[in-house]
């Protein structure tokens, strides 16, 4: 199969000319528009309004237009080249940025982009049956542009794959395709993007949590002293801010539609806050403990060699680098609570290199309070009182110091039986879930929102809300 | 030939060219059929400072010698049948390794050492089996640690009985470390020493008399002084007698090496090697002539040391123990050819038409040690079978000496890929220390895929067909090459050294053993962790301390 290669997969590689990445992609593109259409959503044949990257400038970033996903242009960005980046961190600190991959960190360059590319599809994959019960067309358009940019990220993965990894690479990236999200034979890499993600609610929290980590992780790839993984993660995490639009504006609906539900029932009661058809809020702070947790794990040990030797050798940075005066790290400690055999807590001095998975995790956390914050407030306005928290980092935790440690949300220790106690107080219930799929009734016409979400504030660029924005 | 390289000496080189006008340690004499090889070892030209080489003891210079005498024995004396090692110290015929020597060096001097003085003596075995060339070490005096060793890899020992010499092996309880030189493995497995004899044996620090040592089966023959020479004599005779070597005719001189060491590496004639010190890497570039050369005995003899696979097998040789002494860093070795294949594999067919001339016989043994050589070097051997290589018959067995091997693949221009072609020599020419050819310790003594690839001898074979036969380990196209070749020796290059050293030893001799990788692989291994631990080379330290008065303080954690 031959392609027209600048027409079809807009770039800034100089793909027209680089038979490395030709003949990768000859192979890969088939292969991933079947899996697409195997995969990803259905609607294959559906106009949607979407934003396709065809530049990396001002103007380019975002161009709208009606496409069916299939024929999306999946494009292969990098943000603009520095010549004269330096290593910002580590011990390389100054040295010139690497624009090979050096065969001593190829393992784990290797890793890194493999992990961080298998998350892609397996949201896409995750989220492939949400369409049939979208609230609005809005939302719909919204859960495909996630989508197709899910997919330009796994493209944005393997463009490194196939560039600078040779055939090793070319096999991690079919690889890529062939593990599928769920699949026990061959489940996604990590654990969290193997559970379906079949109601809406949770697509909200997904795409403010879950994706909120890949901002994370793409912020700490930017700084990476690779130079063509760093503009790729730059450019990637323009359109990742649009993911945790969606999470964030989709909860803030949901705030909003509830606290008009109280309003309008003139109760607070949460049975009858379902009974009206909306989400009360001690529904809404399960789901938000349930995903905020799960996202955590996502950040790997409080004390991790990997984490040190990522970031002696330049490999992974912290997020914003750029914020921190000192930059090699070598002495300083960083200090942690961790559990004791007294059942209670004690704090350990940890050298910070060790500590840099839980400096990225604490720099998550403050992300996620933003919109809390901003949802409290819309709370408080509305003379409700409710508060809206997150629960502590200590709290249902599989990895690192406190896997496996009963603690309540405040992250105090408690027994094993409090803690399977509260856990049925805490993460969404049975009732919960089931009441939750009761809502998820597709609503497809124009300008309509289903009776859970209030709308959103405006449309797509500038678009009416009551847009076309799929059409079916 | 190559007019602009010149004979050059690089000033901080330590160099192995020898020649017998200057021998500061042996005194050699030719006698009809008899080479005898007295041991005279001046204690005041050590190669290096610091140390006398005080009652025959040796050094590694003393061993360079030791090389070349035996070197021109086999190509300049076709005539010698029998070798007799001797020594013309009174009443001492050689106190092993320098012991001040061994407590000043550096752990990195003191295996290579160890491995090239280890190589001379298998080299004397191999000249043995191989070439029936004998040796009778004519002990006449006391021989103590490597000098039994030397005298444990002639064919026989004759020791004299004058009621005060003694052999011993007194590294373990003198100097707390082992009789590393084979000592310990030819004891047992060449000459069937008993263990709890053995143990005895090598735990005495006086060590045995004549009688006893004979009787153990230490040595083969005593005699007492008024009779050692003609002891002496009727042993060269019996081992003359049965001899198969001692051709007539005149010998080979082995003229020196046309060599420029520069920054950038060694460059000789067949042979360049260039260095890359940033990646840790030397390129060895092997160049096969032009035209095969001469077809006969007549036109080989008159070559001399020029004919290339001679002149090649002595570059590469000098190459490997230059760089393995003198560029401890390069870790990595790139293996690569130039030239026809179709040329390599005409003299492959010279040679084997001509392998009862005892020239063609005695360069096809320096070809099989040199690449034993190759085997037994502790740096990674990758080989690249690029454009314009000839990896075919001889040369192949670099690439199946090799760590690892990468072809290139040209799907686009297969007319211009490189191909493999092995010959006859792959399947028996070149057998490795353990006895076995190449192949089939690729194979981990599997046949089947030895028949395989023997059924495509003399077939040009492109880098699928390679990968399919496992005579290669990847075949990267044109597009993947250079990332993938580059990615895979920086990777390389970046692992710990010494864990690649165990790693390569450990991979590259499957299959089954012999006495030479029982040396290599036990008796070396623990002498090279033994030299390294503070019981031998700490403070207080039995090598330290020797000769000092002080008794060792060892760490009595059996370990």
């Amino acid at each position: 199969m031959s392609i027209n290669y600048s027409e079809r997969i807009p770039n800034n590689v100089n793909l027209a000319s680089d038979r490395t990445l030709q003949r990768a992609l000859e192979h890969w593109q088939p292969r991933f528009i079947e899996w697409w259409n195997e995969m990803g959503p259905q609607f294959g044949g559906n106009d949607v309004y979407l934003r396709t990257a065809i530049g990396v400038d001002v103007e380019g970033w975002a161009s709208y237009g009606r496409v069916k996903m299939p024929d999306y242009r999946w494009g292969i960005f990098l943000a603009d080249q520095d010549p004269a980046r330096t290593i910002g961190f580590g011990d390389l600190l100054g040295q010139p940025v690497w624009q090979q991959v050096p065969g001593e960190f190829r393992a784990q360059f290797r890793r890194l982009i493999v992990t961080q590319g298998d998350t892609e599809p397996a949201s896409v994959e995750q989220q492939r049956l949400l369409g049939l019960t979208c609230p609005s067309l809005y939302d719909l358009r919204n859960l495909f542009q996630v989508n197709v940019e899910e997919g330009r990220h796994l493209w944005a993965m393997v463009y490194l794959l196939h560039a600078y990894f040779g055939r090793d690479g070319r096999e991690e990236a079919e690889e890529l395709l062939s593990r599928h999200s769920g699949d026990v034979d061959k489940p996604r890499i990590l654990g969290t993007f193997n559970e379906p993600i079949d109601d809406w609610l949770s697509f909200f929290c997904f795409t403010y949590f879950t994706d909120r980590d890949g901002k994370y992780q793409l912020k700490s790839l930017a700084e990476s002293a690779f130079d063509p993984l760093a503009r790729t993660c730059r450019f990637m995490l323009t359109e990742e801010a649009h993911h945790m639009f969606v999470g964030e504006t989709g909860l803030s609906r949901v705030v909003r539609r509830t606290l008009e539900l109280m309003k309008e029932q003139n109760t607070d009661d949460p049975a009858s806050i379902q009974c009206a058809g909306g989400i009360d809020f001690p529904l809404l702070q399960r789901y938000l403990n349930f995903w905020f947790t799960s996202s955590l794990d996502l950040f790997g040990s409080e004390v991790s060699s990997n984490a040190a030797t990522t970031f002696a050798n330049g490999i992974k940075g912290r997020p914003d680098e750029g914020l921190y005066t000192e930059h090699v790290c070598l002495d300083a400690s960083y200090e942690l609570t961790v559990p004791d055999d007294a059942n209670s807590t004690r704090i350990e001095q940890v050298p910070l290199r060790n500590a840099m998975n839980e400096v990225a995790r604490g720099a998550y956390v403050k992300d996620c309070e933003m919109g809390m914050k901003r949802w409290n407030m819309m709370i408080k306005r509305a003379g409700v009182n409710v508060v809206l928290t997150l629960p502590s980092t200590q709290f249902r935790r599989g990895i690192g110091s406190w896997a496996n440690i009963p603690t309540d949300l405040q992250g105090r220790r408690i027994s094993e039986a409090a803690y399977a106690e509260g856990l049925t107080l805490w993460l969404p219930s049975e009732p919960d879930r089931a009441h939750v799929k009761s809502l998820m009734q597709r609503v497809v016409t124009p300008g309509k929102m289903a009776g859970w979400i209030a709308p959103p504030d405006r449309g797509i660029n500038n678009m009416p809300i009551a847009y076309e924005y799929v059409q079916l | 030939m190559n007019a602009v390289l010149q004979a050059s000496t690089p000033t901080n080189y330590v160099l192995y060219d020898r020649s017998p006008d200057s021998y500061a340690h042996w005194r050699v004499s030719y006698e009809g059929s008899v080479a005898t090889l007295a041991m005279d070892v001046a204690e005041d030209k050590g190669i290096k400072p610091g140390y006398k080489l005080k009652l025959n003891s040796y050094d590694l210079g003393v061993d360079m010698e030791l090389y070349d005498v035996l070197q021109r024995i086999r190509f300049e004396h076709p005539e010698v049948s029998v070798v007799v090692l001797t020594s013309m110290k009174e009443r001492m015929f050689c106190s092993g390794a320098n012991i001040y020597m061994l407590g000043l060096s550096s752990h990195a001097w003191k295996v290579n050492f160890c491995k090239f003085t280890n190589e001379t003596r298998n080299g004397i075995e191999d000249s043995s089996l191989h070439q029936g060339l004998r040796f009778l070490a004519a002990v006449n005096g006391t021989v103590a640690g490597g000098g039994y060793e030397l005298a444990l890899a002639c064919d026989e020992i004759l020791m004299i009985d004058d009621r005060s010499s003694t052999v011993s092996l007194p590294e373990v309880p003198l100097l707390g470390v082992l009789p590393g030189t084979g000592g310990l493995t030819r004891l047992i497995d060449k000459r069937r020493v008993r263990r709890d004899l053995a143990d005895v044996f090598c735990t005495t620090s006086e060590g045995v008399r004549g009688d006893r040592a004979q009787q153990w089966g230490l040595v083969d023959h005593i005699a007492r002084p008024q009779q050692f020479k003609d002891a002496t004599a009727a042993r060269i005779q019996a081992l003359s007698a049965a001899a198969p070597r001692g051709a007539a005719g005149q010998g080979i001189t082995l003229t020196p090496l046309t060599r420029v060491i520069d920054d950038g590496g060694l460059h000789y004639v067949q042979v360049d090697v260039s260095l890359d010190r940033a990646a840790r890497t030397a390129t060895i570039t092997i160049t096969a002539p032009d035209t095969a050369g001469p077809v006969d005995v007549v036109g080989i003899h008159a070559a001399g040391a020029a004919w290339w696979p001679l002149a090649m097998a002595r570059e590469l040789d000098d190459a490997i123990l230059l760089l393995r002494l003198n560029e401890l860093e390069i870790g990595t070795w790139i293996l690569k050819t130039r030239g026809k294949a179709s040329v390599v594999l005409e003299i492959d067919a010279i040679i084997a038409a001509n392998a009862r001339d005892w020239f063609v016989a005695e360069t096809v043994g320096m070809l099989r040690r040199t690449l034993a050589r190759l085997d037994v070097s502790s740096r990674t051997l990758f080989a690249i079978v690029d454009q314009d290589s000839c990896f075919a018959g001889t040369l192949a067995e670099l690439l199946l000496a090799a760590d690892r091997s990468y072809m290139l693949q040209l799907p686009d221009t297969p007319e211009e890929a490189p191909h493999i072609t092995l010959s006859a020599a792959n399947f028996g020419r070149y057998p490795m220390v353990n006895h076995q050819t190449r192949l089939l310790t690729r194979f981990c003594g599997e046949t089947a895929p030895v028949a395989a690839a023997k059924a495509r001898v003399g077939e040009a074979v492109d880098a699928g067909a390679a990968l399919a036969l496992g005579l290669i380990t990847f075949a990267p196209d044109d597009i993947d090459w250079a990332g993938e070749v580059r990615i895979a020796v920086e990777e390389r290059a970046s692992l710990s050294p010494d864990a690649l050293t165990g790693m390569e030893a450990s991979l590259r001799f499957g299959g089954q053993e012999s006495m030479e990788t029982r040396v290599f692989g036990r008796l070396s291994a623990w002498q090279n962790w033994i030299f390294i631990r503070p019981n031998a080379v700490g403070e207080h330290g039995a090598l330290k301390v020797f000769g000092t008065g002080s008794k060792a303080q060892f760490n009595w954690e059996r370990v």
